[in-house]
């Protein structure tokens, strides 16, 4: 092979995006033990459910957030940079008006929130938000 | 029993036969989380309240599982189906054991 400046410049950039996905860290461990408890190991997709929370809260302590996935058995809300992931499940009866949420949150510091929905089919949805939290809400 | 708990509840108090309606739920509940520190530096114990049920005429309309990330005076807001005229039943449970209920009746207009 030629060693013509492209084909550096082809290797390198090739060299180095191999390595920084091989750097990447473990993400959000105690998230993702969260959500495989929650779908027993089964895979997530996206969409179908629709998850509501501000771009910006002014106060960690109270985070307004709803969440809503018609058609869904329970969701589960997550706030991935908490101490603990786990923020509250719905669980919905034969009574349920609809398949939807709202509650205030506690987070503590700007983080991505998740929601994971357990559909009636049996498979799993799922949404985030990021919200930047300005004071947070853990009393810390 | 958790100190000056009470529970407030919006209910519409008539909708037509086959309405979805919105309940909004209120608690007064320090929800102490377990991770905060008193002046001495020991971790003050969690105190919360675990779990939310609302029943219409006996059957559920949800059933939450707090955790401690839940805020302060936890709030909920849910819709529910109104077949027939009834009584909507709203329990809260707390770590302590203790349960607090409230009802409200609703009308079919």
């Amino acid at each position: 092979m030629e060693f013509t400046r492209r084909n550096i410049l082809a290797l390198g950039s090739g060299a180095f995006a191999a390595a920084s996905f091989a750097g990447m860290p473990a993400f959000a461990s105690k998230t993702d033990d969260a959500i495989a408890a929650f779908t027993g190991g089964a895979s997530v997709a996206e969409g179908g459910i629709e998850l509501t929370a501000p771009e910006i809260a002014e106060n960690g302590n109270t985070v307004p957030v709803s969440v809503t996935a018609p058609g869904a058995v329970s969701i589960m809300l997550l706030a991935t940079g908490n101490p603990t992931p786990a923020v509250a499940t719905f669980n919905f009866g034969p009574m349920a008006g609809a398949r939807s949420g709202a509650t205030r949150i506690r987070l503590a510091k700007t983080q991505d929130v998740v929601a994971v929905a357990k559909m009636e089919d049996g498979s799993f949805r799922q949404a985030g938000a990021t919200v930047k939290v300005t004071i947070g809400g853990c009393g810390g | 029993m958790a100190k000056g708990v009470k529970p407030r509840v919006k209910v519409p108090k008539s909708a037509a036969a086959g309405d979805v309606i919105t309940i909004k739920t209120l608690i007064s509940h320090k929800m102490e989380s377990g991770v905060r520190k008193d002046g001495d530096g020991n971790i003050i114990p969690r105190s919360i309240i675990n779990r939310f049920v609302a029943d219409f005429n006996g059957q559920n309309i949800i059933d939450v599982t707090l955790e401690p990330a839940i805020s302060t005076n936890p709030y909920f807001q849910f819709d529910a189906m109104v077949p027939e005229a009834g009584e909507f039943k709203f329990t809260w449970y707390d770590d302590d054991g203790s349960v607090y209920e409230t009802s409200k009746k609703i009308k079919i207009a």
